[in-house]
């Protein structure tokens, strides 16, 4: 009788404190693979509620020289998954004495994340890099590690928002007489920044600046690139 | 899920030069089925104005027919065809009567002013609060990714025949990325001495 | 046969027909969805010759700029003007409708309507529908007893005081007003205090963004600013999303013409309202 009575939230007065584990940091990802590079960006703008935390805080992780990961979501869980898969990264090392390849990085992220299946990481992933062949690859997950290979992919805040756009212009979709040239260069930086561009206008929570890693044989090149800062 | 949703779909409408375009989805679903891809969305309220009522179905069709009702009242009343500002704000005024239990539409509004050939788009949440920008406006289930869409695509000035392009693609390429929106989609390209009306051909999954 | 004559043209005030029916689609697990916000910064304060209003330009749908550059400096009263944070159509039609009946009553009483007329107005209305209508207004205006600015919550509930700030940034804007007020202020002052505690807000604050306006008070006339600084801009598209024509596919063209007979061109001369 008592113990119900105290178990009834519908009591005049009664109040129920709620916490939550997770947070929204905000943060958008796009990446574009092509014949041998891959473009993976960010945004720098890091939120919580209402406010700005920061706005130069890169999603991107480079974990080898042709492989960079990018993270987006909570971001307590974004720098706990990183540093365990950067310690795990090393043990490969250590253990093979070779450094994990693109598609071995894909799948331990995947393995990683589905490691937490029922306490996930709040997080949004993507892997850009070169696979064993030099050609550029990318990974996308879902916050519980279901895997995709893609060609272009944008995820995190504006992902929603970005996707269509990269449909449009990376994979020419429903355009007439559209056939499937690999991507220059050139053109998928155009693409990756217009949609920044557009994302910090209508997202509230991207804006600042853009960080964006360049994968080729040659190494990881970094670029920087203003957003506006409202 | 809003009742927003309930049935799916979206509208678009953009300015270009001396003409304005307005497109939608074609599909009527409730939830994640899909009924009928012939759906009519978007009104013609006078030879330069049209709206888009994308939301609830009942609404759309109920809206639709209140708003001709008070078109055709105006008109009578004052013998001339109505400005589409005018019409915007009939429009505001219908939705935000109802401010404590509304309609379930959206409205997107098109038109040319029939005086000047002015162009004019505006847009309205569901109790009527007016949005009237330079560029495009955006409503429905796939606003967001619309807005993707229509930020990098849009630009100033467009030809009747580029805006097609432009508003078409935007479209397209945002309800293939929503599961209840698409199935066909309708354009009207709305200029001062005609109005084009396209379907689209489009993924139909 | 009543009805057949009858036109049932719609009376004024609000209509609760579908109430019934959105109560029972909420029950369904079909939530009524939420309205535009416009999650804003805007500020008032006294300075030497009047009153300044401010106010970011950015409406949002939850994380969605819904609006860019919309307008949240309202027309009250020649010498009143109000800015406004909350439910977009509230306000718009909250003001729009004050304004009228402070015109009448302008008209009514042949003198320039006070401050605290708008705000007692303001606040017996809001008062009436207990919060329901997500009005928080900051009303500025100068009349026969000084300078004004005043707070309306959307419950109803007023205060008056030199310097004011509302809206989701009204911390970063009041932020900088308790530092930078003081009494008597030039009015070159006064703009660029409430520009930097605008862009406070606009900077600071996700939900607000976009310009600074600015709207100026004083005994002579009132005076809008928009924009008072276009405090950010869209970044420059690196390439043109032009399509090659043809290049959409379609299953059907149909071609309305419409055909103008005649076009009559008649001037018309203004002509001022007979207000005898």
């Amino acid at each position: 009788m008592f113990g119900q009575a105290i178990l009834n939230d519908n009591l005049p007065g009664a109040k129920q404190h709620h916490w939550s584990p997770y947070t929204d940091n905000g943060g958008t990802i796009v990446a574009v693979a092509g014949d041998d590079f891959a473009i993976i960006a960010s945004d720098t703008r890091l939120i919580q509620g209402y406010s700005i935390l920061s706005r130069e805080q890169t999603k991107l992780f480079k974990l080898s020289e042709q492989t960079v990961l990018g993270v987006s979501g909570c971001w307590c869980d974004v720098l706990t998954f990183t540093r365990t898969l950067e310690a795990r990264m090393k043990m490969y090392l250590h253990e093979h004495l070779k450094p994990m390849s693109t598609p071995a990085v894909a799948q331990l992220v995947s393995t990683m994340l589905y490691h937490k299946r029922f306490f996930p990481y709040y997080v949004s992933n993507i892997v850009a890099g070169l696979d064993q062949d030099g050609k550029g690859t990318l990974y996308s997950y879902d916050p519980v590690g279901h895997c995709e290979k893609n060609r272009y992919r944008a995820g995190g805040a504006a992902g929603a928002m970005l996707q269509p756009l990269l449909d449009n212009q990376v994979g020419l979709k429903n355009m007439k007489g559209g056939v499937l040239p690999d991507i220059t260069k050139e053109k998928a930086l155009m693409v990756i920044k217009d949609s920044f561009i557009s994302a910090a206008e209508r997202d509230t929570s991207t804006g600042d600046g853009v960080i964006i890693n360049i994968i080729t044989k040659s190494g990881v090149e970094v670029m920087h690139f203003p957003l506006r800062k409202d | 899920m809003s009742i927003l949703s309930y049935n799916g779909g979206c509208v678009l409408a953009m300015k270009g030069k001396g003409c304005v375009a307005i497109a939608s989805d074609r599909r009527f679903g409730v939830q994640t089925s899909t009924l009928a891809m012939d759906f009519q969305r978007i009104f013609e309220m006078g030879p330069h104005l049209y709206v888009g009522l994308p939301g609830l179905a009942t609404d759309t069709l109920t809206v639709h027919e209140r708003l001709r009702f008070r078109l055709n009242l105006y008109e009578l009343r004052e013998s001339r065809k109505i400005k589409p500002q005018t019409f915007s704000a009939m429009v505001s005024n219908l939705l935000y009567e109802r401010r404590f239990g509304p309609y379930f539409v959206e409205p997107v509004i098109a038109g040319l002013d029939p005086v000047t050939w002015e162009p004019f788009i505006s847009a309205m949440d569901l109790i009527g609060c007016p949005n009237v920008p330079e560029d495009f406006v955006v409503a429905g289930t796939c606003a967001e990714q619309l807005f993707g869409m229509c930020e990098a695509l849009w630009e100033p000035n467009l030809e009747p025949d580029s805006l097609f392009e432009t508003i078409s693609q935007a479209l397209m390429n945002a309800f293939d990325r929503d599961a209840i929106s698409g199935w066909g989609g309708i354009v009207h390209v709305i200029e001062k001495d005609k109005v084009t009306t396209r379907l689209l051909k489009t993924r139909m999954d | 046969m009543a009805s057949t004559k009858v036109v049932n043209i719609p009376k004024g005030g609000f209509s609760f027909e579908n109430c019934q029916r959105n109560n029972f689609m909420a029950k369904q697990g079909f939530p009524a969805p939420k309205a535009v916000k416009t999650g804003t910064t805007i500020a008032g304060f006294i300075f030497k010759d009047g009153v300044i209003l401010g106010a970011d330009t950015r409406a949002t749908e939850g994380n969605i700029v819904a609006d860019k550059n919309c307008f949240k400096l309202h027309y009250m009263a020649p010498n009143i003007y109000c800015a406004g944070a909350g439910t977009a159509a509230d306000l718009e039609m909250t003001t729009l409708q004050m304004s009228s009946q402070l015109e009448l009553h302008r008209l009514n009483t042949g003198r320039q309507v006070k401050v605290a007329t708008a705000t007692r107005l303001l606040k017996q209305m809001l008062f009436r529908y207990q919060g329901h209508i997500g009005a928080a207004l900051v009303l500025g205006g100068i009349d026969s007893s000084g300078p004004h600015v005043c707070c309306i919550y959307p419950h109803g509930s007023t205060d008056s005081l030199p310097f004011v700030a509302m809206g989701s940034g009204s911390l970063a804007a009041m932020a900088f007003l308790e530092s930078g007020w003081k009494p008597d202020m030039e009015l070159a002052e006064a703009k660029v205090l409430m520009r930097n505690a605008i862009c406070g807000g606009i900077f600071n604050d996700l939900m607000s963004g976009s310009h600074v306006d600015l709207c100026i008070i004083t005994r002579e006339k009132a005076e809008m600013i928009r924009p008072f600084e276009v405090a950010n801009v869209k970044g420059e598209r690196q390439g043109s999303y032009r399509y090659p024509l043809g290049c959409t596919a379609t299953l059907s063209t149909r071609v309305i013409p419409i055909e103008i007979e005649s076009t009559v061109v008649r001037p018309v001369a203004e002509e001022s309202m007979d207000t005898a």
